[in-house]
């Protein structure tokens, strides 16, 4: 088994991107549940770009005529306290919602893989201070810690993007770093020393390319919790505030006119739960192809086990 | 053996706590304006009108912000081991004071929460496994999907709109001590700890269907069947008691989300637990308070993470050897 593995042409480093790529991409060919959640996603960033030019009204437009009216052939989702078109409204807060989201990832990922990198490959007592402090993040909770840095800092975009990246750090080094332990020592990870390649270019080039699969299944997962966070926080009071539009926002607003207008506190969670439903189908259907426990289906392990 | 491997555990978390530690101390640096008059809970207006030199000066002796950030950080950790955690601006008691009283709020919701969770999750989780691909397994997988999918204060909000609303059945803000009245009390709970619980359970059923699974696969059941044992007492005396085991671990775990989880519900129940208080002093800049508020769960969390720990130490021996 383990010589199959060593005795395989080392991975040009290009050919692992292209990898892990394929992965995803064969995972949501065959599997139904990874095919629906990628096809909810496409549909949603698609209507997140174009929907703010294509939207029926426009959101901040007051109507008092027809405030808190349910949904009509007009506005088919409703309209707010002060006759504001609800549908548009979400649309734009899906733009936000993904904006937050995508940029409070990134965020997580570009340091996160870099610092995980580091450590690994530094190993020794720079590893292990890291690493603590890597255990110590994780063991706190983490939206609590997002609630404290924001009303530390104060609400804003910037401010919600550091403070829900900063819980996942952590998640992505302790990926990277597994994976840089398991591939230093990987005979093409000598040949690219032997050739005279410096550290730092061989980890750039050769190892993090061939940890990076982990880490993509890594990223599905993370927009769930990072779209809750967001959402969580503006209901809080303590994202964004007007007149930036944040689905969290809406619902804290409908609140006080649950009994009168109950679509403006059904639609807003209904695009959210579509939004975070797309990932988790997505995010889990990686998952279960990349680490099979997950799966209790998979038979076929059970005979190779065997 | 145990006592050994508590100590050796308990020694584990200090560099964690240290770090927590500064994280919490340096919350309070990145607040912007002199954090004399931040931590006085000054909000605008004629500093001369609401803040008088004396109160001025006492805050400026006791946070020291003319020595360097280490000392500062030194002092502020002595006196927080001491269980002194500040002065609340608002209310003028001592953090510590306001937060003990709002713990058991907390402790019963979470108490609650788990419970139920624990009650949907535990048969479910096992049936989806024992009975794989059935109807069981679908409506165990249809939780899991809910839980994982739908954002819990939106789930609180419907359940509101059903309960409080149109039904009326329960209220759908507030809180009554067990011991005033015990009815209320339980009406109160109900709705927060069904939407924690809900979540917390889609957790656990999807954890116990695959530990199960795989426990099925393993040597010990083959060779329990092979002595001509019933399924029943195959998988509930030896699958299940060791499926248990992970189980606890994952409930110890599961505490922190909980409690993460539990401040947008607390909040939007008005429900006077911690969380709420750390919200409410967050709007009220009472910045003592929200600084030992989040030490003190952060500080919980660790507890309940390293109990869960010593709890699977103490029901799989082989642990404690390694």
């Amino acid at each position: 088994m383990s010589e199959a593995v060593v005795s395989q042409a080392p991975p040009a480093p290009a050919n692992a991107y292209v990898a892990a790529w394929r992965m995803v991409r064969d995972v949501i060919v065959n599997d139904r549940k990874a095919k629906i959640g990628a096809s909810m996603l496409a549909f949603l960033v698609i209507v997140a770009i174009i929907g703010p030019y294509v939207a029926p009204h426009n959101v901040e437009l007051p109507n008092t005529d027809i405030r808190l009216t349910g949904p009509t052939l007009l506005n088919i989702m409703g309209t707010d306290h002060i006759g504001r078109d609800l549908f548009s409204r979400i649309i734009s807060g899906l733009t936000v919602s993904l904006m937050v989201a995508t940029g409070a990832v990134v965020i997580a990922v570009i340091i996160g893989v870099p610092l995980g990198a580091f450590s690994g490959y530094q190993g020794g007592w720079v590893d292990t201070v890291i690493m603590r402090i890597m255990d110590a993040i994780i063991a706190m909770p983490g939206r609590l810690l997002a609630i404290a840095l924001v009303a530390a800092i104060g609400p804003s975009v910037g401010a919600l993007w550091f403070a829900i990246s900063f819980g996942s750090i952590p998640r992505y080094a302790r990926l990277i770093r597994g994976g840089v332990l398991a591939q230093r020592e990987r005979e093409y990870v000598e040949a690219a020393r032997a050739i005279g390649e410096g550290s730092g270019s061989t980890l750039f080039r050769y190892v993090l390319p061939n940890a990076m699969a982990p880490v993509l299944v890594q990223i599905t997962l993370n927009f769930p919790s990072a779209i809750t966070a967001e959402a969580s926080l503006s209901f809080l009071g303590l994202g964004l505030v007007p007149p930036t539009i944040s689905w969290g926002q809406m619902l804290s607003a409908a609140q006080p006119y649950l009994e009168v207008a109950p679509w403006l506190a059904i639609f807003p969670g209904l695009a959210l739960t579509a939004l975070i439903m797309g990932f988790v189908l997505l995010g889990d259907a990686l998952r279960d192809h990349l680490d099979p426990r997950y799966h209790g289906r998979r038979r076929k392990q059970k005979k190779g086990s065997a | 053996m145990l006592i050994r491997y508590s100590i050796r555990r308990a020694l584990e978390t200090i560099p964690t706590l240290f770090i927590i530690s500064v994280i919490v101390f340096s919350l309070v640096l990145l607040i912007p304006g002199d954090r004399v008059l931040v931590m006085l809970g000054y909000s605008g207006g004629d500093i001369a009108d609401v803040i008088s030199p004396e109160v001025y000066k006492a805050m400026e002796i006791r946070l020291g912000v003319h020595d360097p950030i280490p000392v500062q950080y030194m002092r502020w950790l002595s006196r927080a081991l001491q269980g002194d955690l500040g002065t609340s601006a608002l209310h003028s008691i001592p953090v510590i004071e306001i937060i003990l009283g709002r713990l058991p709020a907390t402790l019963y919701l979470a108490f609650a929460s788990i419970i139920l969770g624990a009650v949907i999750a535990i048969p479910l989780g096992v049936a989806a496994a024992v009975r794989q691909d059935t109807w069981v397994d679908k409506l165990a997988n249809g939780v899991v999907l809910f839980g994982l999918v739908t954002p819990g204060f939106w789930v609180a909000l419907m359940l509101v709109l059903l309960f409080g609303v149109y039904l009326g059945w329960l209220p759908t803000i507030g809180y009554s001590a067990p011991q005033d009245d015990f009815v209320e009390f339980v009406r109160h709970i109900t709705l927060p700890a069904v939407v924690l619980g809900l979540d917390f359970a889609a957790n656990v059923i999807r954890f116990i269907r695959t530990d199960f699974l795989e426990q099925m696969r393993e040597d010990y059941v083959r060779t329990a069947r092979a002595k001509g044992l019933s399924e029943r007492v195959v998988i509930w005396k030896h699958i299940f008691k060791n499926s248990m085991l992970a189980t606890v671990t994952v409930l110890g775990f599961d505490i922190s989300r909980l409690l993460g989880g539990s401040t947008v519900i607390e909040t939007l129940f008005a429900y006077p637990g911690i969380s709420f208080l750390l919200i409410q002093s967050i709007f009220n800049r009472d910045f003592a308070t929200v600084q030992g508020v989040v030490l003190f769960l952060a500080l919980l969390v660790i507890f309940m993470n390293y109990l869960a720990d010593i709890l699977y130490a103490l029901l799989n021996p082989r642990i404690r050897y390694e």
